[in-house]
C-alpha cells in the first residue's frame, strides 16, 4: 500500500505555472466525513496510479451550496455558488471531476446560470474515461464471482441520467452485479437528498434508508456499492440497524476498484 | 315534423358546447393567474415529447397491466369519437349514416369501432375491479376519499354505458337495415352488434326503431354530458395530457431554477463598488417587491398550474415516493389535487367579487398543505419520473419551501443550524474551512 498521496492544491499549481488536467472537487462530505474522507483518499490512490495531473482547491474551497438551496434558502445557495464561481474562474477552470454527486449536479446545472460553466464529470465517469483510455487497469481478482447490489444515487441517475459508468465499472471486476427490483430510473432513494440529512425525519412508520438497506439484503449480497458519500452512510446505518454490518460492507464504487488494485 | 329533430339537436348541441367553451374560459383564467415562465424554446423536443408521451403512452406501459389496458380504453375512446362526427351531421341534417359513401372503408370503420368498444368494456372493467375489489394500493389511499374516489369511478361507468348504448344503436340499426326498414339503408358492417341484434327478433319494426333512436340520442346526450364532466374531473388529463407534455421542463431533473431575484440581491452584497441605493434605470417605483418562493397559488407559475389540472391522480408518484413508502404525511399527488382544489377556490372567489380576488385569509400553505409534508421531500425526483404526463410535483414543493425559508424563516430548527454552519464556516457542519484539506495527512 502507497502511503504517499500526491494533492497538489490549485495555488501550488499555478505558482508552478502549470494547470492541472482536471480539479477534483473533494466537497464537504469528502473532507470531512471519516466515511467519506476513505473515499476520496481511495479516488486519489487511483488518480495517482493513473498517473493524473489533478489539483484540489483545498482550503479555497467552500460548500457548493447545494444543501442550502434544497432546504430553499437560494440566497445562501447563490452567495455559495458565486464565492465558488470567482475561486474557479480565477484559476481558469475548465474540467472538474468530484465523488460526490450533488455536489456534480449543482457545479453542472445550477453554476452556469451564474457565470461558472465548466465540464463536469462524476468520478465513476473519469474512473470508466480512464479505464477506456487504457491509463487505468483493473485487477479483478479479489471481487471475482462475489455478489455486489449497485444502489443508484438519485442526483446521479434520476437527476443526471447516469445509470451505466458506476456498472461498468462493477462489471470490470468479475463480480456478479445484480439490481435490486427498484434500480435504474426507478431506484428508491436512500433518504438523504434535499437537505434530509441534516435533519431528523418527519413521523412516520420507518426511516427512508432502512427500507432501501432491508431491499438491498434481500439480495443477500456481499457488497452495496454506492457512489455517494451520503447514500453509503444512509445504508451503513441501514445495515447496521439489521446487524449485518458483519457479513455485508457498503463501499463506494472507488474504493472498489482501489481495493481490486491493492492500492 | 320532421325538422323538429334537427332543431332540437342543433340546440342541444350548441348548449353542450357552449357550457363547455365557458368552462374552458374559466380554466384558462386559473391558469393566468400564476407567474409567467418561458417555454417556447427547443418546438421539435416539446414536440417529440407530446407524441410520444401524451399520444403514445410512452410512460403509461412502464407498468404494463395497466398501461395496456389504458391504451385500450384511450384509444377506443378518442377513434370512436370519429364516429362523433357522423352522429353530429346525421343529427343536425337528418341524414342517416352520412360518411357510408365511403364503401368498403367505412364498413371497416364502423367494424373497428365495435371492437374497439368490446376492448374500452374489458379496461373498464378491469379498472373497475382494480378499483373497487382488489383495491390496489394507491386507489384506496387516503388522499382519494370523497368525490375523487367517486370522480374515478363515475367516469369508468359512464364509459360502461356509453359503449353500451353504442353497441344497441347499431344492433337496432342493424335490424332495421335488415328488415329494410325506410331510411335505414344497408351500411356499415357489425361484427359485434351483429350479436347482439337476435334479441330484437320478436319486436316490430316500429319498436326496434325506438330503441335505435332513444339509443341515438342518449348517445350524443350522454357524450355532451361527458364533454362538460371533464372540467369538473380529474379526467380533464384527456384534453390536458397534451399540453401539459408539450409544456414540461426539459433541463436535467436535477437542475433546479435559479432564482432571478436573488441573483440581483446577492450580485449586489457581493460587489463592493455596487452603490446600494442606486435604483436601476428602468425601475417601476410601484412595483411591489417580488415575493421569494410560493405562499398561494399566484405564485406559482402557470406550468405548475397547468400541472394541477391535468393530474389524474392515478397515484404512481406517490406509489414511488420515498417518503409516503415509509408512512409520512407527504403525498406528491395530494400536493397536486391541493394546488387545483386552491385553484378552484380561488377562481369561484373571483367570479364572486366581479373579476377580482379578494383576500380570503387562507393560502395554499398551511391551509391545504402543511410544513410537516413539505419538510419530508427528499428531492429525489421519483415522482417526476413516474408520472405518466410529465408533472412536477416537486418543483411546486421546492418553492413552497423557498417561501418558508426566506419570507418567514421557518426551517426546523436543525437546518437552521446547518444553514449557519454553511453560511460561516463554507460547509454545513461545523469544521473550520482551515481544516478542509486536513483529510490528506489522516490515517
Ligand atoms: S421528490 Fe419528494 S415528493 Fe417526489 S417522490 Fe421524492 S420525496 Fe416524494
Ligand atoms: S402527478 Fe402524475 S403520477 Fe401523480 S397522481 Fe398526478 S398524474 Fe398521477
Amino acid at each position: 500500500m502507497t502511503n504517499e498521496l500526491k494533492v497538489p492544491t490549485m495555488a501550488e499549481m499555478m505558482a508552478e505555472g502549470k494547470s492541472p488536467e482536471v480539479l477534483f472537487w473533494v466537497g464537504c462530505s469528502g473532507s470531512f466525513d471519516d466515511r467519506a474522507k476513505r473515499i476520496t483518499k481511495a479516488f486519489v490512490r487511483l488518480l495517482n496510479q493513473a498517473g493524473v495531473e489533478f489539483a484540489v482547491l483545498g482550503t479555497e474551497e467552500s460548500c457548493t451550496g447545494d444543501p442550502a438551496k434544497r432546504a430553499g434558502n437560494e440566497f445562501l445557495f447563490q452567495m455559495q455558488a458565486m464565492m465558488n464561481i470567482e475561486v474557479l474562474n480565477a484559476y481558469d477552470v475548465r474540467k472538474i471531476v468530484t465523488a460526490c454527486p450533488h455536489c456534480f449536479n449543482t457545479i453542472k446545472n445550477e453554476y452556469p446560470g451564474l457565470g461558472g460553466s465548466y465540464e463536469v464529470v462524476h468520478h465513476t465517469q473519469f474512473l470508466k474515461s480512464l479505464l477506456d483510455d487504457g491509463r487505468l487497469t483493473i485487477e479483478g481478482g479479489s471481487f471475482k464471482g462475489k455478489k455486489i447490489v449497485f444502489h443508484d444515487p438519485c442526483y446521479l441517475g434520476r437527476a443526471n441520467n447516469i445509470y451505466e459508468a458506476p456498472r461498468d465499472l462493477i462489471q470490470k471486476l468479475d463480480a456478479e452485479l445484480v439490481e435490486m427490483k427498484r434500480s435504474r430510473a426507478n431506484g428508491l432513494c436512500c433518504g438523504a437528498g434535499g437537505a434530509q440529512m441534516f435533519k431528523d425525519a418527519e413521523p412516520g412508520t420507518k426511516e427512508i434508508n432502512i427500507e432501501r438497506a432491508e431491499e438491498a439484503l434481500d439480495l443477500e449480497p456481499k457488497i452495496i456499492a454506492a457512489a455517494c458519500p451520503f447514500c453509503n452512510t444512509m445504508l451503513t446505518d441501514g445495515v447496521k440497524s439489521k446487524n449485518r454490518e458483519g457479513d455485508v460492507k457498503v463501499m463506494d464504487v472507488a474504493e472498489l476498484i482501489a481495493n481490486a488494485n491493492d492500492l | 315534423m320532421s325538422y323538429l329533430d334537427n332543431i332540437f339537436f342543433a340546440v342541444i348541441l350548441a348548449l353542450g358546447i357552449g357550457y363547455f367553451a365557458m368552462n374552458v374560459r374559466k380554466l384558462i383564467r386559473n391558469i393566468r393567474l400564476g407567474r409567467d415562465i418561458d417555454r417556447s424554446d427547443n418546438p421539435g423536443e416539446r414536440w417529440t415529447n407530446m407524441a410520444m408521451i401524451a399520444l403514445g403512452q410512452k410512460k403509461m406501459v412502464k407498468r404494463p397491466i395497466s398501461g395496456i389496458l389504458h391504451i385500450f380504453v384511450y384509444v377506443g375512446f378518442v377513434v370512436i369519437n370519429i364516429e362523433v362526427l357522423e352522429i353530429i351531421i346525421d343529427g343536425l341534417f337528418g341524414t342517416h349514416r352520412i360518411l357510408s359513401f365511403l364503401g368498403g372503408f367505412y364498413d371497416f370503420l364502423i367494424a373497428f369501432f365495435e371492437i374497439l368498444a368490446v376492448l374500452v368494456l374489458v379496461g373498464v372493467i378491469a379498472f373497475l375491479i382494480r378499483r373497487n375489489i382488489i383495491k390496489i394500493k394507491r386507489f384506496i389511499h387516503s388522499d382519494l376519499k370523497g368525490w375523487p374516489k367517486s370522480d374515478a369511478n363515475y367516469i369508468l361507468y359512464m364509459e360502461i354505458v356509453l359503449m353500451a348504448l353504442f353497441l344497441t344503436m347499431n344492433a337496432a340499426d342493424y335490424q332495421l337495415q335488415f328488415r329494410g326498414f325506410p331510411h335505414y339503408d344497408q351500411a356499415g358492417s357489425f361484427p359485434v352488434s351483429s350479436l347482439i341484434a337476435p334479441l330484437f327478433d320478436g319486436m316490430s319494426d316500429n319498436a326496434v326503431w325506438v330503441i335505435e333512436r332513444a339509443c341515438w340520442w342518449l348517445h350524443i346526450v350522454g357524450i355532451l354530458i361527458f364533454l362538460n364532466y371533464l372540467y369538473f374531473s380529474k379526467h380533464l388529463h384527456i384534453l390536458l395530457a397534451f399540453p401539459n407534455t408539450y409544456y414540461a421542463n426539459l433541463n436535467p431533473k436535477g437542475k433546479f431554477n435559479n432564482l432571478d431575484s436573488v441573483t440581483a440581491e446577492v450580485k449586489l452584497m457581493m460587489d463592493p463598488s455596487a452603490d446600494p441605493f442606486a435604483a436601476p434605470a428602468n425601475a417601476d417605483p410601484n412595483a411591489v417587491p417580488e415575493k421569494f418562493g410560493a405562499q398561494d397559488i399566484q405564485d406559482l407559475n402557470w406550468v405548475q398550474l397547468l400541472n394541477a389540472y391535468t393530474c389524474t391522480e392515478c397515484g404512481r408518484c406517490t406509489s414511488a415516493c420515498p417518503a409516503n413508502i415509509t408512512g409520512k404525511k407527504l403525498s406528491p399527488r395530494k400536493i397536486m389535487m391541493d394546488t387545483r382544489d386552491r385553484m378552484e377556490e380561488v377562481g369561484k372567489n373571483i367570479e364572486a367579487n366581479k373579476g377580482v380576488f379578494i383576500p380570503d385569509n387562507k393560502t395554499l400553505l398551511n391551509d391545504y398543505i402543511t410544513p410537516e409534508e413539505l419538510w419530508a421531500c427528499t428531492s429525489c425526483n421519483a415522482c417526476v419520473e413516474e408520472c405518466p404526463v410529465n408533472i412536477d410535483p416537486l418543483s411546486i414543493i421546492m418553492d413552497m419551501r423557498r417561501f418558508l425559508v426566506m419570507e418567514q424563516s421557518a426551517a426546523p430548527q436543525s437546518l437552521n443550524a446547518m444553514m449557519t454552519n454553511v453560511e460561516n464556516n463554507a460547509a454545513p457542519w461545523p469544521y473550520n474551512q482551515q481544516d478542509r484539506l486536513n483529510w490528506k495527512n489522516d490515517n
